[in-house]
């Protein structure tokens, strides 16, 4: 008799729960499991035969998964289902990271934050928003923060545009030869006005790499909801934006934020990212992405930012290298340095030095303002 | 195809060599009539099992091959515009034209170009490969998810064309993208992996025949080595190794040396920064 069919036995179930109780205990792991799925779960499995082990594996890894990230949470599920019923993963396997929200618990230290470097007599005079604009986020408190999160949603971005190879009907420009012709065709042949046509446009995509480690961490929360609110404002545009945190390992986040409320979509990136103030291995994770998504595709003729203080634990000359990599693929290529708005900064860090040779632009990244300019920078790209 | 084993046996006879995870994955598409979604590597047979399956069911395969910007229009079908107005004028020449009659010979199948998936739907039963979808946009996924689950499309000058019997689709993925998770869930999915050394010597001796036994180990050996480094700009897929094994042959070389293997590097990589790295290690590579 078969594991499955045993396992069934021992349980007093029908088969059918048991399956679906599987398809239930994979989407307590984190893969997203839809009823339809599940139901092309049960054909398939009926459609290779219940009692084969085996055969339900390779059924379930078809018709439930549908990247290799789930199917390397689907083994590990389907090996505690199936093999021992008692010791079912629990949900999530993965420890949880530090949760993105912890801001908004009260502090026990009162914002007593000094004035940052770039505010000056004008704090007087200008409203209170304005000053926010400009301050650091790292040194805000946890009611200063609150205001600001609010003031996001004034970020907006255009998509930067590309040329198209297809044409568009236009009042000057080439000639349409087929619509030209469909014209004329109306009349019966009879020969009128000419069509013209032009190239179209059609949005970039927009990569945004967001370093996540422990010198970064003042800042990954502010750079997360930026990159929320980029994502949502290119969307509205019908512009992609993609977005990926890197540490000591890749991780692709776009999913999460494409959920509309900001906090949500934070907290759901906070629970995807396994490495939350670690190491930075920026040159390793960098050649990750461009062998895994940059070099096939992704980065290929977009735009692509790096948000990091380039303090890099690793080789600098990797970085370097996987950098002119990146630069070569991508149509341009952003890095974006907290630190560089602020008095006394010199570009001077083994990993900036060997990246600023392979970027377009380099910017400040540490303050709403310098958020709006970036967008700025984006839009023109 | 009747069971998991007659889908290997039958896609084996035509050079294909399919392990049993995508033999079944196979048999499953076929019976629930649902369309594979194919992710990997560049180079590792993801086509290639498309025109084994066109092959082994003696079915025509008709391939679209997706691009950035790529519409309905390209993947459907258009109209021959100027063979219509030949057309309308030969019918001029030879008198009187009744418009509605004329109107109504003009939107005729004579000038319809099927394009890809029209085709497909339309010689039914076939084997429609939908290649590289990951390189189309959003709105392509939503068009070709339409016809995925309805099987029919709708000309307005013409009428709607269903498909007798669905087609068997492949889809492949190079995952520069991810796409969208409706296609998804509409299609079973598999993931194809490098295979390991002895069914890579195994693919290399039924698709390229004339290569030896010895250069084929040789050559797959040393293709293994270089997909566990990871300092490759683009690592080997099969399509390489047997590109490079059949390069070798036609040089005749029977027995790889250094000098043979650094001369035809350049059918197995594709980079110069690889092409140098692997130049300085070959020599280590080729005594073990």
């Amino acid at each position: 008799m078969s594991d499955v069919a045993e396992a069934a036995e021992e349980e007093r179930h029908a088969p059918d729960e048991v399956l679906l109780g599987f398809t239930r205990a994979l989407r307590a792991s984190g893969v997203p499991v839809t009823q339809d799925r599940a139901h092309g779960f049960l054909a398939a499995v009926a459609a290779v035969g219940l009692g084969d082990r085996q055969a339900t594996y390779w059924a379930g890894r078809a018709t439930l998964c549908g990247s290799p990230d789930d199917l390397a949470r689907f083994d590990q599920v389907f090996a505690g289902w199936f093999d021992h019923r008692d010791g079912l993963p629990r949900a999530r396997p993965r420890e949880t990271p530090r949760p993105a929200t912890a801001h908004l618990l009260p502090e026990a230290e009162t914002g007593a934050a000094g004035p940052g470097d770039d505010e000056d007599v004008q704090r007087v005079a200008a409203s209170t928003s304005e000053v926010l604009r400009h301050r650091d986020v790292a040194t805000l408190d946890s009611a200063e923060k609150r205001r600001l999160d609010a003031m996001f949603v004034r970020l907006a971005l255009r998509p930067p545009t590309r040329r198209t190879a297809r044409h568009r009907a236009w009042h000057r420009g080439d000639v349409d030869a087929s619509r030209t012709l469909r014209n004329s065709l109306r009349r019966m042949g009879e020969p009128g006005e000419i069509a013209w046509r032009r190239r179209g446009t059609r949005p970039r995509r927009v990569v945004l790499l967001v370093d996540v480690s422990g010198s970064m961490s003042a800042y990954a929360d502010a750079l997360l909801r930026l990159a929320h609110r980029l994502t949502q404002s290119a969307r509205a545009n019908g512009g992609v934006v993609e977005t990926f945190t890197v540490g000591t390992r890749l991780t692709h986040v776009t999913r999460a934020l494409r959920s509309p409320d900001a906090d949500r979509a934070i907290v759901a990136a906070g629970e995807v990212v396994p490495d939350w103030s670690g190491g930075t291995r920026l040159g390793e994770t960098l050649r990750v992405f461009l062998d895994r998504w940059g070099q096939r595709g992704m980065a290929r003729g977009s735009v692509v930012v790096v948000f990091s203080d380039g303090w890099e634990r690793g080789d600098a000359a990797l970085l370097g290298e996987q950098m002119a990599r990146l630069q070569r693929v991508a149509h341009r290529v952003v890095w974006v340095n907290p630190h560089r708005g602020k008095a006394g900064y010199a570009p001077l860090q083994g990993g900036v030095v060997a990246a600023l040779p392979h970027c377009d632009d380099f910017l400040a990244g540490h303050s709403l303002a310098t958020f709006a300019d970036l967008t700025e920078v984006i839009s023109r790209a | 195809m009747d069971s998991v084993a007659d889908v290997a046996a039958r896609l084996r006879a035509t050079g294909y060599l399919a392990d049993d995870e995508l033999a079944t994955v196979v048999f499953l598409a076929s019976r629930m009539q649902r369309p594979l979604l194919l992710e990997g590597e560049p180079g590792t047979g993801k086509t290639a099992l498309a025109e084994a399956l066109a092959q082994t069911l003696d079915l025509p395969l008709v391939r679209l091959q997706c691009y950035e910007g790529i519409d309905a229009s390209q993947a459907l079908y258009d109209w021959d515009f100027p063979r219509q107005i030949l057309h309308l004028r030969a019918l001029e020449a030879a008198g009187s034209v009744d418009s509605d009659e004329a109107e109504k010979s003009l939107y005729d199948e004579r000038f319809l170009l099927a394009r890809p998936v029209l085709a497909a739907l339309r010689q039914a039963p076939a084997v429609l490969l939908v290649d590289e979808v990951d390189r189309a946009d959003d709105e392509f996924e939503a068009f070709l998810l339409e016809v995925l689950s309805t099987w029919q499309v709708t000309i307005p000058e013409f009428g709607t064309v269903t498909a007798p019997e669905p087609p068997l689709v492949v889809l492949t993925s190079n995952r520069t993208r991810e796409l969208h998770d409706a296609l998804k869930r509409r299609c079973l999915y598999h993931w194809i992996d490098h295979p390991g050394l002895d069914r890579e010597v195994e693919i290399v001796r039924s698709r390229a025949p004339e290569v030896g036994e010895q250069l084929a180990r040789q050559v797959v050996s040393l293709v293994q080595q270089l997909r566990v480094r990871d300092d490759l700009l683009k690592p080997p897929g099969v399509a390489e190794t047997l590109d490079w094994a059949r390069a070798l042959t036609h040089l005749g070389t029977t027995d790889l040396d250094l000098e043979s293997a650094a001369a035809t590097l350049g059918a197995l990589l594709k980079y110069r920064e690889d092409a140098d790295r692997v130049k300085a290690a070959l020599d280590r590579m080729l005594s073990r």
